[in-house]
């Protein structure tokens, strides 16, 4: 653990990424009112991951975290990812083949 | 058995120093994030699999939730994780007035999310939105899918406010503690720990806006 170092986030940093959620929110909001077809579903989720990056990197300090726990999170994602995309990858190719029992 | 209004008494026999303590205990707590995040993937799989299957149902029901209540939400809750990392950042400075302030804000904000979800919940109670023999959908054309997106909403936004609500009992607990002058620069581990945990609700709620208010909002997909 030779890396780690007790660090002081400075506190412009925090009401920098506080103002910069908070404006997502607004504007992932407005522009769920506007049509953009499948577009919408696209640009909902790339907000909320950047806006859940910055809240994982600096309120939770995983910027300046260990390796260990780094990986820890990233092997937690990447069984999520496997979770839900396995699963969809079934879903969406079911009616490809005309398999009975779909 | 650590004596805490004596911070370097706080160190366990079994690390070598504190700072192999801390990350001990940091490692600890994202194992156990991870575990969450596995809690919360089986609701997010659900509506994945069911709003695939019923997607007109999905965005008409969609539909019925207030976005701008929703929106205004989404701020409150990020404001308290604002005021939690404020808590930490004065943890670690040893700041025992602010560190009670910081904690008690949150506090509020948490109390304030919860009480605008129950004013959301009590509007769907009223129209009847809540899956089950009464349940109605009021314009869309398919009840009987559209019940499963309110199941999925229940399900997921009420997983979501258990962990607030259990997190409130521990700010409660940690302001007392606080009070008492139990952290300071050498130890607040307790403090750093649960800003992990109140984060980590914030980022669920931060996936649940989209999915539940904002995707189906526009386009031809309603009834």
């Amino acid at each position: 653990m030779a890396e780690h170092t007790h660090h002081v986030v400075p506190k412009r940093v925090y009401f920098a990424v506080f103002a910069v959620l908070i404006v997502l929110t607004w504007v992932t909001a407005w522009v769920s009112t506007i049509d953009l077809g499948r577009l919408n579903l696209v640009v909902a989720l790339s907000i909320a991951l950047f806006k859940a990056s910055l809240v994982v990197f600096f309120f939770m300090h995983l910027a300046y975290a260990t390796k260990l726990t780094k990986m820890i999170l990233f092997s937690g994602i990447y069984w999520l990812i496997l979770l839900l995309f396995i699963t969809m990858e079934d879903i969406w190719t079911r009616g490809w083949m005309g398999v009975p029992g779909r | 058995m650590s004596t805490v209004s004596h911070p370097a008494s706080a160190l366990q026999h079994h690390f070598e120093n504190a700072e192999q303590q801390k990350d001990a205990s940091t490692i600890g707590m994202w194992v156990f994030l991870v575990t969450e995040i596995m809690f919360f993937g089986g609701l997010f799989l659900a509506y994945m699999v069911y709003r695939q299957a019923y997607p007109a149902a999905f965005a008409a029901a969609s539909n019925k939730t207030d976005l701008w209540l929703g929106a205004a939400n989404t701020t409150v809750l990020i404001g308290s994780s604002l005021t939690m990392a404020l808590a930490v950042h004065y943890a670690s400075l040893g700041r025992k007035n602010l560190i009670v302030l910081f904690l008690s804000l949150t506090l509020l904000l948490g109390g304030t999310f919860l009480g605008v979800k129950a004013v959301e919940y009590h509007d769907k109670w009223v129209h009847h939105e809540i899956p089950g023999a009464n349940f109605e959908c009021e314009g869309c054309a398919d009840a009987q899918h559209a019940t499963l997106f309110f199941a999925c909403y229940f399900g997921m936004t009420g997983l979501h406010a258990t962990h607030m609500v259990v997190g409130i009992f521990i700010i409660i607990f940690l302001i007392v503690k606080a009070r008492k002058g139990a952290y300071g620069p050498e130890w607040h581990t307790p403090v750093e720990m649960f800003g992990l945990y109140w984060h980590f609700v914030d980022i669920v709620w931060i996936f649940l806006f989209p999915l539940l208010y904002l995707i189906d909002r526009s386009g031809g997909l309603k009834g």
